[in-house]
């Protein structure tokens, strides 16, 4: 497998009233075809910012971000964010939401894909529904499916999760393994959850406070379906809070 | 049966408003001013010769013209100076001038551009609600929650699909906001522009029967009606608010 995403040495930094804000310093890492990659951080260390230049909407003050061996400058449909608060359009159906993106196909065609992954994502029957009728689990597979109807090659996903409750987290997680499973997208997760990172990626990436440097990698080599009550994940899941500066034993 | 127990107070309120006028003018004794019946039977009267739909007919018909005509061009211009950096920085300025000038300080010129006729009251009705209407406009392209711009971005979609699916969709909730703002400002102004040009109308109307032997029963009847149409005018574009464009806005 090729490497997917280069991220070569980012850096970015904001003006603020006490100065400069030093956000990301140097941060390089690869990310190869089809794998899943987290990245876990504390809170407010620059997660979010480094997602947004990653896919495409922030410009790094220094450093670049290579797909497929072509430097990204935009954003593109290549490449579909997935944010925390959403952005499933409420003025429009699910089934008119999905085929949003779908540029250069017969009206009839649009469509079926939609309602296509609207089923896959376990909508069907709310193909006609809006936003507001369906509830936060429901809205987030939305997202997602309105994500795969582009058929991006890369899913960014920034806290996707981290606005559910925590049952029906784990269900769209789950929903999406099962997705990732068939379709084999390069996905880059960005969480403060060490057990979703656990659950769901194949290597995880952690981030030090501000200004975010990539402190740990560390390869989750656990095969899918995974238990995260087993003793090697609870093993990584001490190290990374270790590293997190969290005793999983409160010391 | 909750509707008619909230509405309650406000009968009695209605009510004891009655009651105090109907007690004071006969403690009075005015020659002049109606009692509550007398503005009933004047009603009744003007209702049987015709002439009050006459005057509601001319009222709304102006109205109905100058607010169309605003509509038709504050929401292009809105979403353009929404839109277009440029264009708000140019606009913006003249028209946040304009905004505050009274209709009824135009009224002058506006017989001067366009005489007595139904030119004038027109003009006044789209110049006060053409204002209100693009400002609503170019807040709603401007508060457009980020988010979805970028999602749109993200898909790479067309400036058509943009516009028809993301922007316009988007501001449709607070151009209905500018028009509820826009028909009521309407609605105020033909009337006070009728008091003094025209011959016919509810504003016209008033004035006459002050004028030709002070009918005051008339005068309040009159004014009852313009408040009861203005009423019904707003409660219809709250209406609007439930159609299926609009209603997520709402159902958040």
């Amino acid at each position: 497998m090729h490497s997917k995403i280069e991220v070569r040495s980012l850096n970015k930094s904001f003006e603020s009233d006490q100065g400069r804000l030093v956000v990301i310093e140097d941060v390089s890492f690869t990310v190869r075809d089809g794998e899943t990659v987290a990245i876990i951080g504390p809170s407010g260390c620059g997660k979010t910012t480094l997602m947004n230049m990653i896919a495409g909407f922030i410009r790094p003050d220094a450093g670049a971000i290579v797909i497929d061996g072509v430097p990204r400058l935009k954003p593109d449909p290549r490449g579909i964010l997935i944010t925390q608060h959403g952005s499933v359009f409420p003025w429009l159906t699910v089934r008119e939401n999905l085929m949003f993106g779908l540029n250069g196909h017969a009206p009839r065609n649009k469509a079926e894909i939609a309602d296509h992954y609207a089923a896959i994502v376990g909508l069907k029957g709310f193909e006609s529904s809006y936003p507001h009728e369906l509830s936060g689990g429901m809205l987030k597979r939305a997202e997602l499916a309105r994500a795969l109807v582009v058929k991006p090659e890369v899913l960014y996903m920034d806290e996707p999760f981290s606005a559910l409750d925590a049952l029906m987290s784990l269900r769209v997680r789950n929903e999406l393994l099962r997705i990732l499973a068939e379709e084999r997208h390069t996905v880059m997760l960005i969480t403060h959850d060490v057990e979703e990172a656990i659950h769901v990626a194949d290597r995880i990436l952690v981030l030090s406070p501000r200004p975010a440097r990539i402190q740990a990698a560390f390869d989750v080599p656990f095969p899918h379906p995974r238990r995260l009550t087993s003793a090697p994940a609870q093993e990584l899941r001490v190290a990374i809070l270790r590293e997190l500066g969290v005793d999983h034993y409160g010391g | 049966m909750n509707r008619i127990r909230n509405s309650l107070p406000a009968l009695g309120v209605i009510a004891a408003l009655l009651a105090a006028w109907w007690g004071t003018i006969v403690a009075t004794q005015s020659l002049i001013f109606p009692t509550p019946w007398g503005v009933v039977t004047g009603a009744i009267e003007l209702l049987a010769d015709g002439t009050l739909w006459r005057h509601i007919g001319a009222s709304l018909l102006r109205v109905g013209t100058g607010f169309a005509l605003a509509v038709c061009i504050a929401v292009p211009l809105g979403l353009w100076m929404g839109w277009v950096r440029g264009a708000y920085n140019t606009l913006n300025p003249i028209f946040q001038m304009l905004r505050p000038i009274s209709p009824i300080a135009w009224i002058p010129i506006a017989i001067l551009w366009f005489g007595v006729g139904d030119a004038s009251p027109i003009y006044l009705i789209f110049i006060s609600s053409v204002f209100p209407m693009i400002v609503q406009t170019t807040v709603g392209v401007h508060t457009i929650d980020k988010r979805y711009l970028r999602a749109a971005e993200n898909f790479g979609v067309s400036r058509a699909t943009l516009f028809t699916q993301v922007v316009i969709p988007a501001v449709l909730p607070q151009v209905l906001v500018g028009m509820r703002i826009g028909l009521g400002v309407a609605w105020l102004v033909v009337v006070a522009a009728e008091m003094i040009a025209l011959r016919s109308g509810l504003g016209y109307m008033i004035m006459d029967s002050r004028n030709a032997g002070n009918r005051y029963d008339l005068v309040i009847a009159g004014m009852i009606i313009i408040g009861v149409i203005g009423l019904s005018l707003d409660s219809t574009m709250r209406r609007l608010e439930r159609i299926r464009w609009v209603r997520w806005r709402y159902a958040q």
